[in-house]
């Protein structure tokens, strides 16, 4: 166990210092993927022979000296909405049962490429759309630290994953907060980077103008070691951004040291109060404290657009997601379903008795949703007003960020609630992603960084730090100072404290 | 079921036609509009093809410059505004051979809007408005197999997505009006005239026969002198130039017969059949399909600089029409010959003969009379006769220097098609040069007079016309490699 409540850059410093390799680090992550995952399900997919082969090699590279990236043999998790060459790649949706994709998404070609074996794949919300993981349907990933619990979602499978040590590295994709909320209600560090920071190409698209993969990790240095790996321009995708990332890693170790002086940060009137836990709005309280004890300047700005963000949101995602989806016809990969008593069915009938056997019912709402919305007729009512409320977002974030060099606030407004307890009321499934969503339309990072246990149910709540557009760095400069401050006070990580698993 | 039409010319006493002509126009570039794969035409299905075209999860498009180039270089040769800021835009509807069931197109912002060419009809000229030329990707091809030949009553469909991320790029006219009977060759020429505007941009194989350039015919009729618009049909499928021009006219008979009943025309997709000449209902457009367009998000927009689009402009090629104009009084041909020449399309072959060394009017003569008749009589295309214009420069050039005549000149000719080799090598091998030995020349002539005394006495009254009887007899016991000038000039010397 004490292997695996390392953080990926001390494993990396460990299998520096030959005291374990890959091969061994490897194998200890998937014995304990065995041990808890029957309980956890937070893969839906293990690759214990790719992995350790991908180990072995990285072991020959060490004792070649010919080592491809700080993170050689760190294994990792990647969610399943990225494509994977050889493996199976589901996006938690029954349409996609069985497809192997014939070519790597660039995050997974990255990961690759800078030698991290790959573990599996994680579970996750059909196709990113939810907040607690339990719209797969494969079944829900559970939490940790509580298993009657949901991990957040859509990538609860890769922050379960990240808190119960069965990996120590993870990817996930955040479309509206599918890698800070997990992050949050998991006790673990996720980062959504700028929008174009990442590639897409191979991210099986819920709503592309909001999508992008990011790190999920147990510390934010880690989560800027992992950012330094996946990140960059990538000609495959337009929309990634050609210019090189900010130093991230310094910038989490300089943050690491605690002092904040000269950091102006805001804190975000709209994203807090009616809605909020008192639990969480303590610990966040608490968190801008100890900010401004390591001398940062704490103001208050106010976004009014905020209050739209989550309206917007839903009709922007959905009807990018009713074109994406539209693909999953049976004709070439993936289910295939004969409607019952239709002797020699047509290619339509087929279609029809896929799509109804093969989606489940969040993703079929969306659809529909965003069919609407696009409709002549409606387009401008609902897709154009939406598109009109992005950009006052970005100016809020504009303005904001003219007073502020990083905003805060808490990540999701409650802590992790019991599994099925919002499943039949999408409209508060929906407003875990209140505080998250607005980055996402304005296409700046943010980061979820653990602010402790509340103390009505000693569950874990995120602090999401954001950032103006190409300033990642910011995000792990005051994430960083923020953890160490937090693990000074609580004597280590967070992550120390999740109970055991068991059923 | 049979349609009733109305006489073309009963039609236009009635109703005025309007036409909005649609034409899909594949790129020639070597890739795909938003990948890398190859587009070469008549590959093995689905050889051609990657994640992207296939639209497999997770792939995406990335923009092909060249085919941003070839619609800014149509669009400036069809005198458009190019934008200087446009998006792609998902057309959303559901078809097999559509991998991704949108197909990523433009919608309201196009490359290139706002534009004008000018058709010639029987030395008339109509100028076409222009709407847009846009830029999109092509789909994979359904094969239905099964004695129908169509989706319905097939044993099973089979899709070919080669042709899938094909550039094509789509270019819309404005309605045309005031056209009147002469709105069925409007359209077939303003197609011809695109389709020549296309080759000398170089940007398409422009093979209708081969569908890289699709032609929809939209035509509506309304009272004569009414000036207003009708409900229109969209006429698919229309991949000849003569296609177009019976489409159109079809149309307007069937419409007319149609509103001459008092009947109405529906709005709807018709397709054209080559073979019998008619046009029949596809689905009804009267509950306008909602494509559901939004800008697609995974591009981002295409915003030409200025500076490019000038120097597109600057070397944009001499237009079609202009070139006709500067090469006709160039070449000092009347307006019937030009007329010929352009219908036989033997611009480029008559140009290029002229450039190797032949007079004009040398040049039109063989590629109009001698090798138009061969290449009607194989039915190909005058380029595709395997004779290049620097061999029928070499062959008139063996004339102009008293080696063969234009007789011996066919000979030639049949030996060049025949793939025996050059102008040169050919007259050697046949042994086609005009005999040159005065003394044999002189004997042919002796004796032709001797076996025709009537017609020599005649010459020798003064009745120089009657020669040609004299010449053609030498002629014929030459075998024809006589000079007949010189033929002419011994029989006048011999009888004078």
């Amino acid at each position: 166990m004490s292997l695996l409540s390392k953080t990926a850059a001390e494993l990396a410093d460990l299998l520096a210092a030959g005291e374990t390799t890959s091969v061994a680090l490897t194998q200890a992550y998937l014995d304990r993927i065995a041990e808890v995952d029957t309980h956890l399900h937070a893969f839906l997919h293990v690759d214990a022979e790719g992995a350790l082969a991908q180990a072995a090699a990285s072991d020959a590279r060490r004792a070649a000296g010919e080592l491809l990236s700080p993170l050689d043999g760190v294994p990792i998790a990647v969610k399943d909405v990225l494509a994977t060459s050889g493996l199976p790649t589901t996006c938690g949706s029954k349409i996609l049962e069985g497809w192997i994709p014939p070519y790597d998404a660039t995050v997974v070609a990255r990961l690759k490429a800078a030698g991290l074996p790959i573990l599996g794949k994680t579970n996750m919300d059909e196709f990113a759309m939810g907040s607690s993981t339990e719209h797969s349907a494969y079944g829900p990933t559970r939490n940790p630290w509580d298993t009657d619990r949901i991990p957040g979602g859509s990538g609860g499978g890769s922050a379960a994953a990240i808190a119960a040590s069965e990996a120590p590295l993870a990817i996930g994709t955040d479309t509206g907060g599918s890698i800070r909320q997990p992050g949050a209600v998991t006790g673990t560090v996720g980062v959504k980077p700028t929008y174009g920071g990442i590639s897409r190409y191979g991210l099986v698209a819920m709503a592309n103008s909001l999508d992008q993969a990011g790190p999920v990790t147990r510390s934010v240095l880690d989560a800027a070691l992992l950012h330094e790996v996946i990140g960059g321009h990538d000609p495959k995708d337009s929309t990634s951004i050609d210019q090189p990332l900010p130093a991230l890693v310094a910038a989490a170790r300089q943050g690491a040291s605690g002092d904040l002086t000269g950091v102006r940060i805001g804190v975000i009137s709209e994203l807090r109060g009616e809605g909020y836990q008192p639990g969480v709005e303590q610990r966040f309280d608490e968190a801008v404290a100890l900010l401004t004890q390591a001398g940062a300047e704490v103001v208050e700005v106010s976004c009014p657009s905020f209050t739209h963000a989550l309206a917007a949101y839903y009709l922007i995602m959905p009807s990018e997601a009713s074109s994406n989806l539209a693909r999953f016809d049976a004709m070439r990969y993936g289910l295939r379903v004969l409607p019952d008593g239709v002797a020699d069915p047509s290619a339509e009938e087929v279609m029809r008795a896929t799509r109804d056997a093969g989606f489940g019912d969040e993703v079929k709402r969306r659809i529909i949703l965003g069919t609407y919305a696009l409709s002549s007729g409606y387009y401008d009512a609902y897709y154009g007003q939406a598109q009109k409320v992005r950009t006052l977002i970005s100016r809020d974030f504009e303005a904001a960020f003219a007073k502020a060099d990083v905003l805060v606030s808490p990540t999701a407004p409650t802590t992790a609630f019991k599994i099925g307890e919002k499943l039949d009321d999408p409209l508060a499934m929906y407003l875990n992603d209140v505080a998250t969503i607005p980055a996402n339309l304005a296409g700046v990072p943010g980061i979820s960084v653990p602010a402790g246990l509340a103390p009505e149910d000693g569950l874990p709540v995120g602090f999401q730090v954001l950032a103006p557009a190409l300033a990642d760095d910011r995000l792990y400069r005051v994430g960083a100072a923020l953890e160490a401050l937090l693990e000074k006070q609580w004597g280590g990580s967070l992550l120390s404290q999740v109970p055991e698993v068991t059923a | 079921m049979t349609e009733t039409l109305l006489s073309f010319e009963d039609a236009l006493a009635q109703f005025d036609p309007a036409m909005g002509l649609e034409v899909h126009v594949e790129l020639n570039t070597n890739t795909k509009m938003f990948c890398g794969c190859p587009t070469e035409f008549g590959a093995e299905p689905n050889t051609q093809v990657c994640p992207t075209c296939l639209g497999l999860p997770g792939s995406m498009p990335v923009v092909n410059r060249t085919a941003v180039e070839s619609a800014i270089r149509i669009g400036l040769a069809l005198n458009c505004q190019i934008a200087e800021w446009c998006r792609f835009a998902r057309k959303n509807y559901f078809y097999p051979d559509m991998p991704k069931n949108f197909q990523t197109s433009q919608y309201d912002e196009p490359i290139a809007f706002d534009g004008w060419t000018e058709v010639e009809v029987d030395g008339e000229t109509f100028r076409i408005e222009i709407e847009r030329a846009h830029m999109e990707e092509d789909t994979g091809k359904s094969t239905h197999v099964g004695t129908t030949g169509r989706i319905h009553g097939a044993d099973y469909s089979l899709v070919d997505y080669n042709r899938a991320g094909i550039p094509l790029i789509e270019i819309v006219t404005k309605p045309i009006t005031g056209t009147r009977e002469q709105a069925p060759a409007v359209a077939r020429a303003y197609v011809a005239a695109l389709r020549d505007i296309l080759l000398g941009l170089g940007v398409s194989d422009v093979r209708m026969e081969q569908g890289s350039l699709r032609c929809d015919v939209n035509l509506s009729l309304a009272p004569a002198g009414s000036g207003t618009l009708g409900t229109r049909t969209e006429t698919k499928n229309v991949n000849s130039l003569r296609s177009v021009e019976r489409a159109a006219r079809y149309e307007i008979s069937r419409q007319a017969a149609l509103l001459a009943a008092g009947s109405t025309v529906t709005q709807e997709t018709r397709h054209w059949h080559e073979d019998t000449g008619v046009t029949t209902s596809g689905r009804e457009k009267s509950d306008a399909e909602d494509y559901r367009y939004f800008p697609e998000p995974d591009l981002v927009p295409v915003a030409p600089s200025r500076e490019w689009v000038e120097e597109l402009r600057a070397a944009l090629p001499e237009p079609p029409r202009e070139k006709r104009a500067r090469l006709q009084a160039e070449w000092g041909y009347s307006d019937l010959e030009m007329r010929d020449v352009v219908a036989a399309g033997a611009i480029p072959q008559i140009e290029e003969t002229i450039a190797a060394g032949t007079t004009a009017q040398a040049a039109r003569k063989w590629w109009m009379s001698e090798l138009a008749r061969r290449a009607n009589e194989q039915g190909v295309e005058l380029a595709e006769l395997p004779v290049t214009p620097a061999q029928v420069a070499a062959i008139q050039a063996l004339v102009d220097a008293g080696e063969i005549n234009d007789k011996l000149a066919r000979q030639v000719f049949d030996g060049v098609l025949a793939g025996e080799g050059s102008p040169e090598e050919v007259v050697k091998a046949r042994g086609l040069a005009v005999v040159s030995d005065e003394g044999a020349l002189s004997e042919a002539v002796d004796r032709a007079i001797a076996a025709n005394p009537d017609v020599a006495e005649k010459i020798r009254d003064g009745k120089v016309a009657a020669a040609g009887a004299l010449i053609g007899a030498v002629m014929k016991d030459m075998r024809g490699q006589a000079d007949a000038g010189r033929v002419r000039e011994l029989i006048l010397e011999k009888l004078a």
